[in-house]
């Protein structure tokens, strides 16, 4: 039998191939798992709700299926971590909001049934940036995660519990949602692999809505091959999802499979780096830069000149669909309820409930999208921004027309520390200027680790973008720069982490 | 002068003199429920009057990240209600949100469509007072139904003021289509009219169609009626106003009828009319002031981020076109033509809700005039002494014909059969049952006819002597007493020709 340490390093491939071989069980695992939790998360707060029977009996019925002669999927056996915005019917559902606290759903989202389905063991869910709004977990009503390489400093956001668990082998793989960069993000500032699919390739279906013409489920994990396996099982067209495509999911572990980026052309974005990145950035990514052309890609730079515009335009898309879509928590139906003291008329509660449920920064967007939406303000606004968006989406198109994907540096910089951009959120935004870009046009993008920053010894990401249902090429360009610099390292990245020295000790397990 | 006199009508002004001064214009927005098997955006059933809250789901109760899916039947429905009403059907639109708060609301916006209607720019003709009118249709748009709120306490049972309110969301996702005129002008003191007409024939439209039931007591056709008027020869319309959830039939004709009244005094006593919305009040048929146009909602309308826009195929929506049934106005002309009835029997058959069961009874072998009698006078006696509908009253239109045929045949008079009638509605069985049953066949023994006719004619020698002297119409006192004689199981003509030949004069 393996020691703890060991299992909670595995990749999720190698979970499987030894839950399946009969080497391991997926109740150790899960259960070596929830200790890691036990341990570390009271440092990490990574975690809202930790699934410990459900999970162990998740595991057992891996387990039971195994001895049965029963076949398993490829991810069966292994421990997630699910971001707390997909429903799920047997663990609350708060987005990191009080106006939530405990409701209990009364149906899985679509991913949440696809991994129980794929034998994939839940553990529980995961804090987030109240629904989904923030680059920092700051926003988080039940407070902030820490990040594994330094716990003074943000895991990122919003999916920053997601990122969190997985850079402290809490969970070797988790589910996050990108609406403006919060896989990638988390992704690049935890040193983890961060995928945004294609819009409408992950289903929505049970995802609570930000920005429904934004939000995508994606997985984070520590290898580009985990995140392709649990991009595939949880990919795929969902008929309860309208924006889902119905369209064969693109060969994301294949791609992952066959590392090989010779021929290929790689364009790197003019307007996504020099000033506002930081310079240790800049030198990590040059550096990446480098290697994929010491592996026969063949590197170009090319010009996005609406990019510049993506940040402004998704500060209006973004805030008016939550304006709508977060109309529906009015204390009527389910969730908090404040001021019902029985006199108070249904307008006076709601009003009551949404003061005392929402938090500052769900408000500011609530506020901003109801006036962006205002009849007389619509065009100037809402329609402008929309306007943008299409010009965005042709400068990928046009790019795409040159390179076959286009890269930068996933973040300015790298994480910064707690408390450090709460009273500015125009800093905090910034946070996304390279990924929102993505997102606005709906295009496939990754965060790959691409080494620490020399000024703070923390982790650098490169963002990689491929059109819309090529997916695959992420993989590929991702597995090759992850292979030629774990080579160069004779490590994984993650293995220089420190944070919780002294803590679990898997650190020093992670970088034999 | 202050907005506070300005609404304050002045003396009341009848209608005659209302519209003898000022020229009214008026528009409907019509919402209909489409009658699908599931709602708008999911799987749950469309039951009226089901146990509350029990045909929801995560979407129609707009659950959090609950998402929507398109029925494709409810599109078949308003593709098909464009067609009939000559609209031009777009080959690309899309939902919109329209933003507001009400607990009714699931999701605190309903979906709806804005400036891309599925359906524009089309027609209905409706006759008037045998005038044809044509109301040019602006729009047909789909949208979601909301809950049905229950206010419990306080006064006329609205929120404010209650004690507490309870909410059935079963209706929350049901279809519906809102119809939405385009003004109508120039119909004078025809207007409340044509609002009635209107409403009728499209409520008739929708039977035919088969999209929805159409029952207005139930609330699946609800109308808004836009109402304003102008001095007469005046080349601008005045204000309107919206007065909301008219829901009958007589309904829309009073409530455009006392509108123009009221607005009417308002502008004799030198005030002007406030665009607002209005309630429509049964009791009274007048109405009073809701919501003004200074305090209306800001929708906030945009693009419906969940669905994708919706773009029906050119073949599908020709398929649609001719699979459309034949038109309540085709139909009514065609069936008028056969039946060879005039313009009046067919405005009472249509008032009376008969023309179905006319046009049945007809196919059951009754003839037309046959038919229309019975449905239009014994029977609608009858459905007004139960208060029902006719089509509610307990017999079939199969049934009807079979008493149509039984008189044809001389089996039955006139009296019998309103007796079998009478034992058909009772629940008795079949005419044939409860003619075997009562015994109400007529005397057709002619022995005892005529043994019945010779007693008459000895009892009243005076009457005989008459008819012998050439005045047949005398006949009709014998043939009572033969009647009177046979308790009514006589065919009276039969006795009348019997009598005749005895007395020498057939």
């Amino acid at each position: 039998m393996a020691a703890d340490t060991e299992l909670i390093t595995m990749t999720a491939a190698q979970i499987a191939a030894a839950v399946a071989s009969g080497e391991v069980s997926s109740v150790e695992v899960t259960r070596a798992h929830l200790d890691r939790i036990a341990q570390t998360d009271v440092h990490v707060r990574a975690f809202l709700y930790v699934a410990e029977e459900a999970a162990l009996a998740a595991a057992q019925a891996v387990d039971d299926q195994r001895t049965a002669g029963q076949p398993l999927g490829p991810l069966a056996g292994v421990p997630l971590a699910l971001k707390d915005v997909f429903t799920t019917t047997d663990m609350p559902t708060t987005c990191g909001s009080r106006i939530l606290a405990g409701w209990q759903p009364p149906y899985d989202a679509t991913i949440t049934a696809r991994l129980r389905q794929a034998g994939v063991v839940i553990l529980g869910k995961t804090n987030m940036d109240e629904f989904a709004m923030g680059s920092s977990t700051e926003n988080s009503a039940f407070g902030p995660s820490h990040n594994p390489w330094d716990l003074s400093r943000v895991p990122g956001g919003s999916s920053g519990g997601s990122s969190a668990a997985v850079a402290a082998y809490q969970a070797p793989l988790a589910i996050g949602t990108d609406t403006g960069g919060s896989i990638r993000q988390p992704a690049a500032v935890c040193g983890l692999v961060g995928v945004k699919p294609t819009y409408g390739g992950s289903s929505r279906y049970g995802v609570v809505a930000f920005a429904s013409s934004l939000d995508t489920p994606g997985p984070l994990a520590r290898t580009v091959l985990d995140a392709a396996l649990l991009h595939q099982a949880i990919s795929g067209h969902d008929p309860r999802d309208s924006t889902s495509l119905d369209a064969p999911v693109p060969p994301v572990v294949a791609a992952a499979r066959n590392p090989d980026v010779a021929g290929l052309r790689i364009g790197v974005v003019t307007e996504l780096g020099g000033e506002g990145y930081a310079s240790g950035v800049l030198t990590r990514f040059n550096e990446a830069v480098e290697v994929l052309e010491s592996l026969g890609a063949k590197i170009t730079e090319v010009s996005c000149p609406h990019f510049s515009y993506a940040l402004p335009a998704y500060y209006l898309i973004a805030p008016s669909e939550c304006s709508s879509n977060l109309a529906r928590f009015d204390a009527m139906r389910y969730g908090l309820r404040v001021g019902d003291d029985g006199r108070a008329s249904a307008e006076e509660v709601m009003s009551l409930t949404r003061a005392a449920g929402f938090g500052a920064e769900v408000k500011r967007r609530i506020m901003l999208g109801t006036y962006a939406l205002s009849s007389g303000y619509y065009d100037a606004y809402y329609g402008k921004a929309q306007q943008v968006r299409t010009l965005i989406a042709r400068d990928f198109a046009a790019a795409f027309e040159q390179v076959d994907v286009l890269i930068s540096p996933t973040t300015p910089t790298t994480a910064f520390s707690i408390g450090e951009r709460v009273e500015d959120p125009m800093a905090m935004y910034l946070a996304d200027l390279a990924t929102i870009p993505g997102n606005l046009a709906g295009n496939a993008a990754m965060s790959v680790p691409c080494g620490l920053a020399p000024e703070d010894g923390l982790p650098v990401g490169l963002q990689i973008m491929a059109p819309v249902l090529a997916d695959d090429r992420l993989y590929r360009v991702g597995a090759a720069l992850e292979a030629a610099l774990d080579s160069r390292r004779g490590h994984p990245l993650l293995a220089e982490a420190r944070g919780l020295e002294g803590v679990g000790g898997a650190e020093q397990e992670a970088g034999r | 002068m202050t907005d506070s006199t300005t609404t304050t009508a002045g003396l009341p002004v009848s209608f005659d003199d209302a519209v003898a001064r000022y020229e009214p214009v008026i528009g409907l927005e019509t919402h209909v429920e489409l009658g699908t098997a599931s709602k708008m955006f999911c799987g749950c059933p469309t039951v009226f009057g089901a146990e509350p809250n029990s045909g929801v789901c995560p979407v129609c109760l707009g659950l959090p990240g609950s998402l929507p899916v398109i029925n494709r039947a409810a599109i078949e429905y308003a593709i098909r209600i464009g067609l009939a009403l000559n609209c031009s059907i777009a080959s690309w639109c899309r939902f919109a949100r329209k933003n507001y708060f009400y607990p009714d609301m699931p999701k605190n916006f309903q979906i709806s469509q804005y400036d891309e209607p599925l359906c524009s720019d089309g027609y209905l003709d409706v006759e008037v007072e045998g005038q044809q009118v044509r109301i040019g249709i602006e729009r047909v748009h789909l949208e979601e139904d909301t809950g049905k709120s229950l206010h419990i306490g306080g006064t006329a049972g609205r929120i404010h003021g209650a004690d507490y309110s309870l909410v059935d969301y079963n209706r929350a996702g049901i279809p519906l289509v809102e119809v939405v005129t385009k003004p109508i002008a120039g119909t004078g003191a025809l207007a409340p009219a044509v609002a009635r007409a209107y409403v009728t024939e499209l409520r008739d439209l929708m039977r035919a169609l088969d999209v929805s039931d159409v029952r207005m007591e139930q609330g699946s056709l609800r109308c808004d009626v836009n109402t304003s008027i102008a001095p007469a020869g005046s080349d601008r319309w005045g204000t309107r106003t919206e007065t909301k959830n008219v829901n009958s039939l007589r309904s829309v004709e009073r409530a455009v009828r006392s509108e123009i009244e009221r607005q009417a005094a308002v502008l004799d006593a030198g005030g002007r009319v406030i665009q607002e919305t209005r309630h429509f009040h049964e009791d009274t048929g007048s109405t009073t002031s809701g919501r003004s146009k200074e305090e209306a909602q800001d929708y906030r309308y945009f693009p419906e981020p969940d669905l994708v826009p919706l773009a029906p195929a050119p073949q599908w929506v020709e398929e649609i076109r001719a699979g459309l049934p034949e038109l309540p106005a085709a139909r009514r002309a065609r069936l008028q033509a056969d039946w060879d009835f005039t313009d009046q029997d067919m405005s009472a058959l249509r008032n009376a809700g008969a023309l179905d069961l006319v046009e049945e009874t007809v196919a059951a072998g009754a003839s037309p005039d046959q038919a229309r009698n019975w449905w239009l006078t014994e029977l609608s006696r009858r459905a007004n002494e139960s208060g029902v509908e006719l089509s509610a009253l307990p017999v079939t239109p199969g049934q009807v014909a079979r008493i149509c045929a039984l008189v044809a045949a001389g089996e039955l008079n006139n009296k019998l059969a309103r007796q079998v009638l009478d034992g058909v509605l009772a629940g008795e069985g079949s005419p044939d049952e409860v003619v075997a049953a009562r015994g109400l066949s007529v005397v057709t023994d002619s022995g005892v006819l005529a043994a019945a006719v010779d007693e008459a004619i000895a009892a009243n020698p005076e009457i005989a002597d008459k008819i012998r002297g050439g005045k047949a119409a005398a006949a009709g006192a014998l043939v009572g007493a033969v009647m009177k004689a046979t308790r009514g199981q006589a065919d009276a003509a039969s006795v009348r020709d019997l009598i005749l030949q005895r007395l020498g004069q057939a």
